[in-house]
């Protein structure tokens, strides 16, 4: 090692100036983090998230608990229990035969999407939530009342962009 | 025994076999699908068209071939005669026009109905359909109907293949339903909705080719793929008491009878087992049911019994 190399300082200092370039960055500088939930990041527009069983325009339920999502499902996180429709029910549900219990397991689902991709009836689609932390397993088995969007407009779930840029990139 | 040859492959069959049982015999995919032909119910076939093959060479006396496609089920072969079946592409295309045509009225409900995944005009149409329907009208569409407290009968969903009219006529002692109207108006009927009570009427569940017929106790309780089918027996004194247990977990969601690879059933069982034996202590169960990899029914679970790890 040369004399220079044995001092180590120039080492150290160039060491030093890495950490402080960093650091002044930070104070003062654009962050590479955000301050989340106050600052959220956009997301990508095929993001795979929380998922939404959609209802059609009348209100009634698209889902028909056919299955098709259960059996896609890589991690067997999809259980449901169907029951017929009663006379009377029409406006609740649009096929005869409906969910009466439709569950997904978060902590099972690995947002995959293949459930989406099973569905003959455009029930279920995945958006761009992010499903919330619980301290309990047990909450995060989403039931309907998770899952179903509501009926009145301002709590309609909107996949349309989602939906744009999947079949897009089809 | 004449030697018939089907495909390229050539086979000697007794005497007054069909075409159909003869290329049963050989197996694989020159067997012609048949959707009305039932091997155990007498005087079926002949109906669907679904099992249209090509006579190149009638037989070794008469090489002529025959003029138009005809139907396996119902030809008998003859020495010396070769058959095209898959192989020729007009018979695919005569199958895909037959479909098309089952298809013209029946509805695309998959998703709702009970027969989802062992439907046999779900494997025809995947098999030779088509992606796309060139039908404008209006399909025709029937109310349902509870034929008993046990079945459930969706004429909108029926491709009149009489397989439950030989089922009924043969199984019970007297007539008990039958086909009422003619041509588009044709319809499975019990007459003024009466009931079915002979005690093997259950098996016109089994034999329905599509869910026209379904089994009222199992009515959307489950979809076929979620559960086991088990081999298993009972001690019956009205039939002979084997028959196939859909289970999920230790409960038994439906009885069914035995089906071989076509789908067709040789021993009927009775109502009593079909639908009022649902306990699993009134069964010795055999073992898992050998399922085709390629049908849904496989999927989700294992071939085997899992061995418990206590």
């Amino acid at each position: 090692m040369t004399f220079m190399e044995r001092i180590y300082l120039p080492a150290i200092l160039k060491g030093m100036w890495t950490t402080l370039k960093h650091f002044f960055r930070n104070v003062f500088g654009k962050t590479a983090t955000l301050r989340y939930p106050e600052v959220k990041r956009d997301f990508a527009p095929v993001y795979r998230g929380w998922h939404v069983l959609k209802r059609d325009e009348q209100g009634r339920e698209n889902c028909t608990a056919c299955g098709l999502c259960a059996v896609a499902c890589p991690a067997e996180a999809i259980t449901m229990t169907a029951a017929e429709r009663e006379k009377g029910e029409e406006n609740l549900y649009r096929e005869e035969k409906y969910a009466a219990v439709y569950e997904i397991n978060m902590l099972r689902c690995i947002f995959c999407g293949l459930c989406e991709e099973a569905c003959p009836k455009e029930a279920i689609f995945l958006t761009d939530r992010i499903v919330p932390t619980d301290y309990v397993r047990q909450n995060f088995v989403f039931g309907k009342d998770m899952l179903v969007e509501g009926v009145e407009p301002e709590k309609r779930i909107d996949v349309k962009v989602r939906q744009k840029h999947v079949t897009e990139k089809k | 025994m004449p030697k018939v040859t089907i495909d390229g492959q050539t086979i000697d069959v007794a005497e007054g076999t069909t075409i159909l049982n003869a290329a049963r015999q050989i197996g694989g995919e020159l067997v012609p699908p048949a959707m009305c032909y039932y091997s155990s119910l007498k005087g079926s076939g002949g109906k669907c068209r679904t099992c249209l093959v090509r006579v190149t060479k009638g037989s070794e006396k008469d090489p002529r071939p025959m003029p138009k496609l005809v139907a396996s089920c119902q030809t008998m072969v003859m020495d010396g005669m070769e058959v095209a079946s898959k192989s020729d592409p007009s018979v695919v295309e005569a199958r895909a026009g037959v479909t098309e045509f089952l298809l013209i009225n029946h509805p695309l409900d998959c998703p709702v109905c009970d027969q989802a995944g062992e439907c046999h005009l779900q494997d025809l149409a995947f098999e030779h359909g088509k992606a796309n329907t060139r039908y404008e009208f209006e399909r025709r569409t029937f109310e349902k109907i509870d034929i008993g407290p046990y079945i459930k009968l969706h004429m909108t969903r029926c491709i009149m293949c009489w397989r439950c009219v030989y089922t009924a006529q043969q199984l019970s002692p007297e007539r008990v339903h039958g086909i009422i109207g003619r041509g588009d108006h044709a319809e499975i009927s019990t007459y003024i909705e009466k009931s079915i009570e002979s005690e093997f009427s259950g098996n016109v569940i089994d034999v329905c080719p599509v869910g026209a017929l379904t089994d009222r106790t199992f009515r959307f309780k489950s979809r076929v793929w979620f559960l086991n089918p088990m081999d298993a027996h009972r001690n019956c004194p009205a039939c002979s008491g084997k028959a196939v247990v859909w289970m999920y977990g230790d409960e038994i969601y439906r009885v069914t009878a035995r089906k071989d690879k076509y789908g067709e059933v040789h021993d009927f069982i009775c109502n009593t087992c079909r639908f009022h034996t649902k306990d699993r202590n009134d069964w010795v169960v055999e073992g898992a049911r050998d399922i085709d990899r390629h049908s849904v029914i496989s999927q989700g679970h294992y071939a085997e019994n899992a061995v418990t790890v206590r």
